[in-house]
């Protein structure tokens, strides 16, 4: 308990949070790159996985961009990263490698959620004479949006996580507090960054939960979406 | 003579791609790899022993399911840096600390799985299996277990796939494995050594994969595709199956989609 005690003394000393190496410019670098790279990532995953889910392709790219993805240590990336020209390009190593790592859960989960959209519906929209885009914005993007959401916070939290690693090779960040700690075996510093770091990862994840029950198009009744939460519980 | 100078030129010139790094530092090479495997290995088996009662007990209380599968996604959110960091004062700089990180973050995948899995088995294989006379004991362990077997041996994969990955972040504190070489490459600006860990690491997690898709394919005989006669019965034949083993592979895959995100 001792060394919260002493953590907590650290977060609550405001010299901790000035200047360069402070809290508060270390949390700024670490929001930045990190927006900086899920705005990236979105727009590079979304139109490919909602266009190939669309036309009912590329399933196997898919699952596999999500398995090479697992495979491929976020550490090695970054290393490797600063061994080449882009060392010297500012913040560029971390945000591509956020980038090569937010887009896989994007893109399978955006591409399974357009393709578990119900055969039936769509046989019903086109029987309807819906357009292929008709069809897309009006039944396909508004069914696929639960795992849409779900790729989105995967993502966003991935990014949160590798955002702090990417203090290990020497890039800015809240992770930065935490390796200075262990530079100088100062544990409380430690285990403040780490609390900082964690608590950034938990505020981003409750966000997008809000946002995702807010923006959600298939807001229902309750008797309906009881059966949808029923569907969803079995599933995971 | 020539060739041996050259040899140790991309030593000497720092190239990425170098034969004598692998000669002469073959034995620091293969240190880490053994590192990286017995902390990947020890983790996901301590995982696996504490997802399984987690997730029976998820089942057989609902009421704290919700709990159980909200605490281990709680876990799953934090960045592992953060997690390896939060332990140190418990652990100190021991391997013992990147263990509990990575079995933390084995429970999310695991305990969703087995329970994905042991919730699609059919309600008629359960009644049969009772109507038999069969124990909760014998119902769990012959019927239920088997039938969940897909879906645990695809958690299964997924948690040692990223363990292998996340093993490196071990290198905070000096226990990553390959980790280790990579962190000690990166300030020494030595690229062969970097790039072959990193390589090793890719190598170490396919590995693992195939490995424990084999031993599924074993635990598993009926899973397996019918020999194929003529192509158009095969086809026939493959979609039986899959309209039989339905409900699991369904929850399998979803549930795999849910966990296509990995912790950095």
């Amino acid at each position: 308990m001792g060394v919260l005690a002493d953590a907590w003394t650290w977060l609550t000393t405001g010299s901790n949070w000035d200047g360069e190496s402070g809290a508060w410019h270390r949390l700024g670098e670490h929001v930045y790159v990190s927006g900086v790279a899920l705005l990236l990532a979105c727009a590079i995953a979304l139109p490919i996985a909602l266009w190939l889910g669309h036309l009912g392709k590329g399933g196997a790219l898919a699952v596999n961009v999500s398995n090479a993805g697992r495979a491929i240590p976020v550490f090695a990336v970054l290393a490797l990263f600063m061994l080449t020209p882009l060392r010297t390009a500012g913040y560029a190593p971390t945000i591509i490698a956020l980038v090569l790592f937010a887009v896989p859960p994007l893109l399978t989960n955006a591409y399974v959620g357009m393709r578990e959209v119900d055969r039936a519906v769509l046989e019903a929209a086109r029987g309807m004479g819906m357009s292929g885009w008709q069809l897309f914005f009006r039944v396909e993007l508004p069914l696929a949006y639960p795992l849409l959401m779900t790729g989105l916070r995967s993502a966003a939290v991935q990014v949160v996580a590798t955002a702090t690693i990417a203090s290990m090779v020497g890039q800015g960040g809240l992770g930065r507090i935490i390796t200075a700690g262990f530079n100088t075996y100062n544990t409380p510093q430690v285990v403040a960054g780490a609390l900082l770091a964690a608590g950034l990862a938990l505020l981003v994840e409750g966000a997008l939960v809000v946002a995702d029950r807010l923006c959600n198009p298939l807001r229902k009744p309750v008797a309906s979406r009881r059966k949808e939460s029923g569907r969803v519980t079995a599933a995971a | 003579m020539s060739m041996r100078l050259a040899a140790q030129g991309c030593l000497a010139a720092n190239d990425w791609i170098c034969g004598e790094y692998l000669r002469s530092r073959g034995q620091e090479l293969t240190d880490a790899t053994v590192e990286h495997i017995w902390i990947t290995v020890a983790s996901v088996l301590i995982g696996l022993a504490v997802a399984f009662p987690l997730a029976l007990f998820a089942r057989a209380k609902p009421a704290f399911a919700g709990a159980v599968l909200g605490l281990t996604t709680l876990l799953y959110t934090i960045p592992s840096l953060a997690m390896f960091s939060l332990l140190l004062p418990v652990f100190g700089l021991s391997s013992a600390l990147v263990v509990t990180g990575l079995v933390l973050y084995s429970l999310t995948i695991l305990v969703r799985n087995i329970l994905a899995g042991l919730e699609a088995v059919p309600a008629e294989a359960r009644e049969a299996a009772r109507g038999m006379g069969y124990g909760p004991g014998r119902l769990l362990w012959e019927v239920e277990l088997p039938l969940a077997l897909p879906a645990v041996m695809a958690g299964l994969r997924i948690a040692t796939v990223s363990t292998v990955a996340l093993t490196t972040v071990g290198a905070l504190v000096g226990k990553g494995g390959l980790g280790n070489l990579i962190d000690d490459g990166v300030q020494t600006t030595f690229k062969a050594q970097v790039l072959t860990a990193s390589v090793l690491c890719v190598v170490l997690a396919v590995v693992a994969d195939l490995l424990l898709l084999a031993v599924q394919r074993l635990l598993t005989p009926w899973a397996r595709p019918p020999r194929r006669q003529s192509s158009g019965k095969a086809r026939r034949g493959d979609r039986i199956r899959t309209a039989r083993g339905g409900p699991v592979e369904d929850a399998t895959r979803r549930a795999d989609a849910e966990m296509a995100e990995g912790v950095a």
